[in-house]
């Protein structure tokens, strides 16, 4: 058996948060009901022309300058010619020769990935498949809806500089990271603003010729990139091995039952005849639209990483996890700006934990969430005075997340506050020692196993006295003393 | 120039998306034979240091504000369908992917 | 009576919207059965548009500049809930949502659409013959063709059914049957005028403009229709400069040439070309030099347009695919059912455009059809601005003969395409053009003398021509 190597190209494209689609101002909106965001433009109604949205520009550019793309002088449109149902001019109108940015890069856990260039194009509408189980060859018609028709694609394509499913996944994460810093998607895979097709092929080691490539489509999860890549590089290394070729095709990812498939297009249909969109015009930055790009770029998930494991002692994975969701990084951010009591460290660990489970469960956004940043570092410094314990902290915290309540509001409500006034402690201490004479009795009688045993006992009897509220610290401290 | 076989109109039917019958396919092969050799006098001029041209008007960047403005009412949309179901465009199957 | 006079007395109410529209409305049912220059006739709208403004009159609003002039308009310019055709069986039926930019401009200055006219189906023809609704007839002479594409307009204009009428020129579709109807018809600059409404062809080269009897009546209209529009990308983002208080300003020291290349060659009747030089004395006469001069590379504009503007309209055109409107043709799967419709609903001339022009762009022949033809557009560009240095304007046949027989060209439609080689180099460059009638020829039928001027050279342009039709 020969040994082989991968090398892996991906094709990104993200929906762009815009309010508006790309050639007309049509909303820009996920989930509306069907063909209700549609206008002459973008459904290709005869004599209709498009406009670009000046604001898909500027997100381009944002782009640019973050993975160091190149931003030429001129870009064109053009028109790239096929027949699908979901295209309602039947031509995609996208950026082919002259692409608004070429000639970046991304650093990356396992290497440097080359961006070739990232350019602008419109998205398809949707089509729905009618019996069959769904499924589009089966289907025994399907019904099309075009809010998604014009919609403000960015295509990423990068280098096939990628060499293993681990570093593809990295490499997605990290360009998830980076679009969700500078604003300009929202990513989710799952509804797919963002959607990954990859360009696989092996070689064997050593050798500097490219492989025969497959394109691989419908990955819906990181998860299930490096499922399918993983899938399609054993694919092909056993297909080589056993002296078969390598057919250069199109193939399409199935999460059931975790293989690839060949998709069926048909012959010549590869033949797009771009040509120049002759209804637009170049765009051509302007050095004042550079400016202001370059003067309004955020911080960095790479730098912000590394700024906040440096100033709040947390993990490199702590630090991912929490830039991976919209907005928690700024809330943890804010919070631990607001605290008086507990360190940054114990933010990371309440909005990386039930935090960001609450955001999952929910769909929802940090800067919506009904308790604020300060708010959260209130119910820090609540833990850290020792006034509730953690797992009373959690419980205050879902109430929290769930109704426009402050912490200090339902520990008092809820009369949590912890007791931890020693001279109270005592008389209680005192009480359950003389209402528990035998056990304390056979605690003095008992071997080391026995003395911890009963130990155990009148602390969980003086727990019960207190109804969980006395501070197990100073609990512990007065029974030390008692037992002596 | 290579002359235009019946199989190459073929396959520009084929991309052109149009159910052309035989008499149709003959009759195209010869008249646009005539009209490509027409066309083809340009191919002899000397056009290496000439940029092309796409486009009469040497304007740039013209752009229009990230603003909404109303869609189409959906029934008027769908009034216009020749099958409509679901408030959706009905079409018979798909047989090959994009 | 001329738009203007109309407008005029409208304006001071001392004739009715009412009575003009009906008046005009007569002679189309008088005309039409014969000419069939109307897809549709819109009689009741065009009344109550004529009532909308002689009551605005009545109020003491001014209802504009074209106020209860019947005007007609091409039946490739969108009209909220009116057909709007193409004169092709693939949107028979179809009532866009929306109307065309200039439309709305010509409503909002007061004028009343009496029709959407006839022409070569999706403005592919020079005869009007390619219509899915039958050939319109030219009004000088029945036995005749109109020109095309914009021939129905032309026929309306002649025939009295409007004093106004649009048209679309992708390669001469107003100026050429302008000149074979003998009315005025104008190209303006590409950019002057909106395109968003307009049913594409090749958008690098369509551009609407107004047909009317004289030329003032047609820069009164060009006035109404220029101007920047934010839906239309390649529209002129600058003032429109009025031409109406420019046209009589003669031609005292303008420098004009005869194009070679555009009256040399086979197919140029003598009586043509004999116009031609008749219009150059004229205009010495009054004022103006006349050289010749020669603008080489527009002798192949004639085959980088049987590239460029089929490989755009295979493209434009792929959206009638019975998906979302217009006709549906039945079929098992749906590009079936794309192809049978596309087959059924496209006449001959479009589909063997839509053939050329997809075998131009396609891969392996892109390079030398369609690259080719936009690198001979760059140099009929050059050379065109190299003889504007020295030239204010040009001047040449509108088309080498006057109107055909019907059915003459039809069975050969390279044949066809040569009655535009004056026409197109105008298109290719996105400069400026008219046809003004310059006497009559063979049979006693019209000619037009084309009047060239370069990007935004309407004023101009618009002053010569109008100094040709005094000299009459």
């Amino acid at each position: 058996m020969s040994e082989y190597e991968p090398v892996i190209g991906l094709e990104v494209h993200c929906e762009l948060a815009t309010a508006t689609k790309l050639f007309c101002g049509c909303a820009n909106e996920f989930g509306a009901e069907p063909n209700t965001h549609v206008c002459p433009v973008c459904l290709g109604l005869p004599g209709s022309l498009p406009v670009l949205n000046e604001r898909t520009v500027e997100y381009a550019l944002r782009f640019a300058e973050a993975v160091n793309l190149r931003v030429p002088e001129r870009s064109t449109f053009s028109r790239k010619n096929y027949f699908y149902p979901d295209m309602p001019k039947d031509y995609q109108v996208s950026q082919y020769d002259e692409p608004i940015t070429i000639d970046g890069w991304l650093d990356v856990d396992g290497g440097r990935v080359g961006i070739e260039r990232a350019h602008l194009e419109e998205d398809t509408g949707k089509t729905q498949h009618v019996g069959g189980g769904g499924r589009i060859h089966e289907a025994d018609h399907s019904l099309v809806d075009y809010n998604r028709a014009g919609v403000p694609l960015m295509e990423i394509v990068s280098r096939p500089d990628i060499t293993s499913a681990e570093q593809a996944r990295a490499y997605v994460a990290e360009l998830r990271a980076v679009l969700l810093a500078i604003g300009v998607s929202d990513v989710k895979m799952e509804e797919g603003s963002m959607r990954v097709d990859a360009n696989v092929s092996v070689r064997p080691v050593g050798t500097s010729e490219l492989g025969t490539k497959v394109e691989v489509k419908n990955m819906n999860s990181l998860r299930s990139l490096g499922r399918a890549i993983e899938y399609e590089i054993e694919r092909q290394t056993i297909a080589l091995d056993t002296g078969e070729r390598i057919v250069q095709e199109t193939r399409h990812w199935d999460e059931a039952d975790g293989r690839t498939h060949s998709m069926r297009t048909k012959e010549g249909s590869s033949d797009y005849r771009y040509f120049p969109e002759p209804d637009l015009v170049p765009v051509a930055p302007t050095a004042e639209m550079r400016a202001a790009v370059a003067g309004s770029m955020p911080e960095l998930p790479a730098a912000r990483r590394a700024r906040l494991q440096g100033e709040w002692g947390i993990s490199d994975s702590e630090a991912r996890v929490l830039l991976g969701t919209e907005g928690l990084a700024d809330y943890a951010e804010a919070a631990v700006v607001a605290l008086d009591g507990g360190t940054p460290r114990d933010v990371v660990n309440w909005a990386n934990g039930d935090v960001l489970g609450h955001l999952n469960e929910t769909g929802l956004s940090p800067v919506v969430l009904p308790l604020a940043p300060d708010g959260l570092a209130e119910l820090v410094a609540l833990v850290a005075a020792g006034t509730i314990s953690r797992s009373q902290a959690k419980d205050v915290l879902a109430e929290c997340l769930s109704e426009p309540k402050r912490p200090k509001q339902v520990v008092e409500e809820r009369g949590l506050s912890q007791v931890s006034d020693a001279g109270e402690l005592e008389t209680v201490v005192d009480r359950v020692l003389a209402d528990n004479a035998d056990a304390l009795a056979d605690y003095h009688a008992g071997d080391d196993k026995a003395r911890k045993k009963k130990r155990g006992f009148l602390m969980g009897e003086v727990m019960k006295a207190l109804q969980g509220r006395g501070n197990p610290q100073v609990v512990n401290q007065l029974l030390d003393q008692k037992l002596g | 120039m290579s002359r235009l076989t019946r199989a190459d109109v073929d396959h520009v039917a084929t991309l052109a998306r149009l159910a052309l019958t035989d008499d149709e396919i003959e009759h195209f092969t010869a008249q646009l034979e005539v009209i490509l050799e027409h066309a083809a006098q340009i191919a002899a001029l000397d056009t290496r240091d000439v940029p092309p041209t796409a486009h009469p008007l040497p304007v740039v960047n013209v752009l229009r504000a990230d603003e909404v403005r109303p869609s189409l009412p959906r029934d008027e949309v769908l009034a216009m369908a020749p099958a409509a179901e679901d408030g959706r465009f009905r079409v018979p199957r798909i047989l090959d992917a994009p | 009576m001329s738009a203007l006079e109309l407008a005029a007395a409208v304006r001071a109410g001392t004739r009715s919207a009412r009575e003009v529209v009906d008046e005009h409305l007569a002679v189309v049912a008088a005309r039409d059965d014969e000419l069939n220059a109307c897809n549709l006739v819109m009689d009741d709208a065009a009344r109550a548009a004529a009532d909308a403004v002689d009551a605005a009159v009545a109020r003491g609003d001014d209802p504009g500049p074209l106020a209860g002039v019947p005007i007609a308009l091409k039946d490739n310019l969108c009209t909220r809930g009116v057909p709007t055709t193409c004169s092709s069986k693939i949107l028979e039926g179809w009532l866009p949502p929306y109307t065309a930019t200039v439309v709305e401009r010509v409503l909002a200055a007061g004028a009343v659409p009496v029709a959407k006219t006839n022409l070569d189906e999706f403005a592919m023809g020079s005869s009007t013959e390619n219509s899915a609704f039958g050939p319109t007839r030219n009004p000088r002479d029945p036995s005749r063709v109109p020109g095309g594409s914009s021939g129905g307009s032309a026929a309306a204009v002649a025939a009295g059914y409007a004093p106004l009428a649009l048209g679309s020129d992708t390669g001469g579709s107003i100026r050429q049957p302008a000149a074979l109807c003998g009315v005025v018809g104008v190209k303006p600059t590409y950019g002057l005028v909106s395109r968003y409404g307009l049913i594409a062809f090749a958008s690098s080269l369509d551009q609407i403009g107004p047909f009317a009897t004289s030329v003032t009546d047609a820069a009164l209209l060009l006035d109404v229709i220029a101007g920047h529009d934010p839906m239309d990308s390649t529209s002129i983002d600058a003032p429109h400069e009025p031409l109406l208080p420019v046209v009589d300003r003669g031609v005292e020291g303008l420098r004009i040439a005869l194009v070679d290349e555009l009256i040399e060659g086979e197919g140029f009747q003598p009586e043509v070309l004999d116009a031609v030089d008749r219009a150059a004395r004229a205009l010495e006469k009054a004022g103006a030099t006349v050289d010749r001069v020669s603008v080489p590379s527009a002798r192949y504009g004639l085959s980088a347009y049987y590239v460029i503007a089929p490989a755009e309209a295979s493209s434009n055109l792929a959206r009638y695919d019975g998906v979302r409107y217009g006709l549906r043709v039945a079929g098992e799967d749906v590009a079936t059912m794309n192809a049978r419709t596309r087959d059924a609903g496209f006449g001959p001339e479009v589909k063997r455009r839509i053939m050329l022009g997809t075998y131009a762009l396609s891969a392996g022949y892109y390079d030398a059809f369609y690259g080719q033809a936009q690198r001979v557009r760059t140099l009929i560009i050059r050379d065109f601005a190299r003889v504007y240095e020295q030239y204010d304007a040009l001047l040449s046949p509108t088309s080498p003969t006057v109107a055909f027989e019907l059915g003459a060209k039809s069975a050969d439609p390279l044949a066809m395409y040569l009655s535009d080689v004056c026409t197109i180099p105008t298109n290719l460059a996105g400069h400026a053009a008219m046809s003004v009638p310059y006497g009559t020829g063979e049979g006693g039928l019209p000619i037009g003398v084309q009047v060239l001027a370069p990007a935004l050279g309407e004023p101009v342009m618009f002053r010569v021509a109008r100094v040709l039709e005094e000299s009459q």
